[in-house]
């Protein structure tokens, strides 16, 4: 089987060609067929590949295959190869596995959209895009796979452009990708520079041969991470994420939940060596993880869309993915994206069936109540708030436990309590979602209650296998607490984490212990969510009267657009007039206008010798002609 | 007997010069037309000339290549003064400097 790993991004990348060029000669149940069923041959191939790891134990990782050479300039080259690993594996089961439930559930949720053939082209790009990403065997055409999910992003994002919001988020989240990108590319010049290739292996060994070492290391691995922060929405560049809610549901439970976002952790625990190699770089990833995890947990916990909450909320738990790996716990990083993935697409998808049942609705202030009206989407929906709150027994539970025992094993106390306490407001957010949509009084719209239904079994039975997932996905990297070998995950991932990065082992009494303090944080932020917004629901307005200024501040989301707008846009905006009015106007169309004017002047100034009279013109054609006899002849 | 080549080349001169001092005189598009048919024609004469004299049959097929042209060139010219008489009810160049820049 190892030979078919290569073949995995393929079928979706016909099907987007297919749709993009023929997509108006075919029928929606073809378009359905195609775009569902090319992301089910990758999820097969994906399958027998990760299958064919198992049986393949003495041979050397990675797999690589190489398609055909692609770049060759001087000393520099690249492959267009694939390479094929445990953490490939965990990747390509994640995105085909998930992208494959979301495809189904899409054709549902979009079925009634004019622009249903056009959804899926994009969609199936992506998915060819992020498989690329992921199993690019060099960080060249790594890269290709990492503009090309931004594209499909802004694609998606921009989905329904008629609507402004829509295309400005869309433009919002490409130009912030930029930025980041900007960061990436400067990162990967210095490897190629010093490495003369961007293989992975190579890289590995370039870091391992001592050849990128200390300052070097550091330099380019924060470089790197610049561009992790655009794509993975980390701080500073995250202020895309929440905008890039105006694509459609599905869309951001594939793209801005599941698979895209998390391509930032994924390009850190591939190169872990090189950030290994580096010390404060590491620091650097765990200290902007934990803050971003804590920030955009108390942005959540004051929104009313629906999505927002979702889209805060996955920030903060990209933050926790960053914190497991700047502490050098990247297989737990690794896990947590594995089973965020599961639970926060069945939020998403969950919320997206709510908004399909109240016609487009997504504010939750009009909510309320729901539980009773769409009985099979509340069971998935209570089944991802627990899993994501890290109630005991379910998979982020596990995850998240795994991240925040390797920060405090590190010595890394300050950020441990950090995500404690993002933990707690992760529980208290997610049961305030759940109680101000499921429960108590109902304030939907009468319009909206007219039209009220459950979602069709395409979108509500991928809820329920994603519910499954987000329940027992957390058992293949149990705590060490139970065994060293309980954690299968870590042991899986091993081949490709180098070893001295991993987490120094807790005495059994201290693991215990911050495995409680985990669990009570879950609890007690449920609990303050059901004091809040059952028991008491007069409470969250009072506190808001108590602390106007933090509530202001919160509820504005720390006014950090207004910031950038005022410190960022607006200067770029008045200087690009400035520019315009003083050179462009001035300069460049002065000289053209100036060499346009002169071309003139010389044109009327000897234009005395055009009469018009054809005499006058075969007189001067016979003084010429003269002239040139005379030459030729004396 | 043979009129030697020269002679041929003294009369195609002068019909050439003729031919100038035609157009330039001349003050209607028709007279200054038959001008230029005269210079390509003394031109077809001093060809011929040196084709006799030198054995040399290129120089033939260049005057059946001036015929053509000058063919052409008649046709084309005349309908031209036929249309400039049709609009402007004259054919004398002094009338004709509507290209004056």
């Amino acid at each position: 089987m190892r030979d078919l790993f290569w073949l995995i991004p393929f079928p979706p990348a016909a099907s987007a060609l297919a749709l993009i060029l023929f997509g108006r000669f075919l029928s929606r149940k073809w378009v359905t067929i195609q775009a569902c069923g090319s992301v089910l041959v990758s999820f097969l191939l994906s399958i027998f590949s990760f299958a064919g790891l198992f049986g393949s134990a003495g041979e050397s990782l990675p797999w690589i295959k190489i398609l055909s050479p692609w770049i060759k300039a001087g000393a520099f080259g690249a492959d267009f190869g694939f390479q094929f690993d445990p953490l490939s594996a965990v990747m390509v089961l994640v995105v085909t596995g998930v992208g494959l439930l979301i495809h189904v559930y899409s054709v549902g949720y979009m079925a009634h959209d004019k622009g249903y053939t056009r959804y899926f082209a994009y969609l199936n790009l992506f998915m060819f895009a992020m498989l690329l990403l992921v199993l690019a065997s060099n960080m060249v055409l790594m890269f290709v796979g990492w503009e090309g999910v931004g594209l499909c992003s802004y694609l998606l994002i921009g989905f329904w452009f008629e609507r402004k919001s829509a295309s400005a988020a869309g433009k919002k989240a490409f130009i912030v990708n930029r930025i980041g990108d900007a960061g990436f590319l400067l990162g990967l010049l210095f490897l190629l520079t010093i490495v003369g290739s961007s293989d992975f292996t190579a890289i590995n060994g370039a870091v391992r041969g001592g050849t990128i070492g200390g300052g070097l290391a550091t330099l380019i691995a924060l470089l790197l991470f610049v561009g992790a922060t655009g794509k993975s929405a980390q701080i500073p560049l995250y202020i895309w994420l929440p905008d890039a809610m105006e694509g459609p549901t599905p869309v951001s439970a594939l793209i801005h939940a599941a698979t895209m976002v998390t391509a930032g952790v994924y390009m850190v625990a591939r190169l872990n060596v090189l950030f290994g190699a580096s010390g404060s770089a590491g620091d650097v990833v765990a200290i902007i993880g934990a803050a971003t995890a804590v920030f955009a947990a108390t942005m959540a916990l004051t929104q009313n869309d629906i999505k927002r909450v979702l889209a805060y909320s996955t920030i903060s738990q990209l933050g926790y993915m960053f914190l497991g790996c700047g502490v050098g716990a990247y297989a737990a990083g690794v896990f947590h994206l594995a089973t965020h993935a599961f639970f926060k697409s069945l939020l998403f998808l969950s919320a997206g069936s709510v908004i399909h049942a109240l016609s487009g609705e997504q504010d939750m202030r009009k909510m309320g109540g729901l539980r009773k009206y769409l009985p099979r989407t509340y069971p998935p929906f209570l089944v991802g708030a627990i899993a994501i709150s890290g109630v005991p027994f379910l998979s982020g539970f596990f995850s998240k436990d795994a991240i925040l025992t390797s920060a405090f094993a590190q010595g890394k106390t300050i950020l441990w309590a950090l995500g404690l306490a993002g933990a707690i407001m992760t529980a208290f957010y997610m049961f305030r979602l759940i109680f101000m949509t499921f429960h108590g009084p109902e304030r939907i719209s009468e319009e909206a209650k007219s039209h009220l239904h459950e979602s069709p079994k395409v979108m509500t039975v991928p809820l329920a296998i994603l519910a499954v997932f987000s329940i027992i996905a957390g058992y293949v990297g149990l705590p060490a607490i139970l065994g060293e070998k309980a954690d299968l995950f870590r042991r899986f991932l091993a081949p490709v984490i180098s070893p001295a990065a991993e987490a120094r082992a807790l005495s059994i009494g201290a693991e215990g212990l911050l495995i409680l303090a985990s669990a009570g944080a879950a609890f007690l932020g449920i609990f303050v969510a059901y004091l809040f917004y059952i028991r008491s629901p007069h409470l969250p307005q009072a506190l808001a009267d108590r602390l106007p200024f933090v509530h202001k501040l919160l509820y504005n989301k720390y006014y950090v657009d207004e910031a950038v707008g005022a410190v960022v846009i607006r200067p770029l905006i008045r200087g690009s007039d400035l520019v315009y009015s003083g050179f462009d106007l001035k300069v460049i169309d002065g000289a053209i206008n100036g060499s346009a004017a002169a071309a003139g002047f010389f044109g009327k100034a000897l234009s005395f010798l055009q009469t018009g009279f054809v005499k006058d013109y075969a007189f001067a054609f016979l003084l010429g002609v003269a002239l040139i006899l005379g030459v030729f002849l004396f | 007997m043979t009129v030697p080549a020269g002679y041929f080349f003294v009369l195609s001169l002068v019909l050439f010069v003729l031919g100038i001092v035609a157009f330039f005189v001349k003050r209607d598009l028709i007279s200054q037309f038959m001008a230029i048919e005269v210079m390509l024609n003394s031109a077809n004469l001093a060809f011929l000339a040196l084709a006799r004299q030198a054995h040399f049959a290129d120089a033939q097929v260049v005057v059946f290549f001036i015929i053509t042209v000058a063919a052409a060139e008649a046709a084309i010219g005349l309908a031209i003064v036929l249309v400039i008489f049709r609009r402007r009810k004259s054919i004398r160049t002094a009338d004709l400097n509507s290209l004056k820049g």
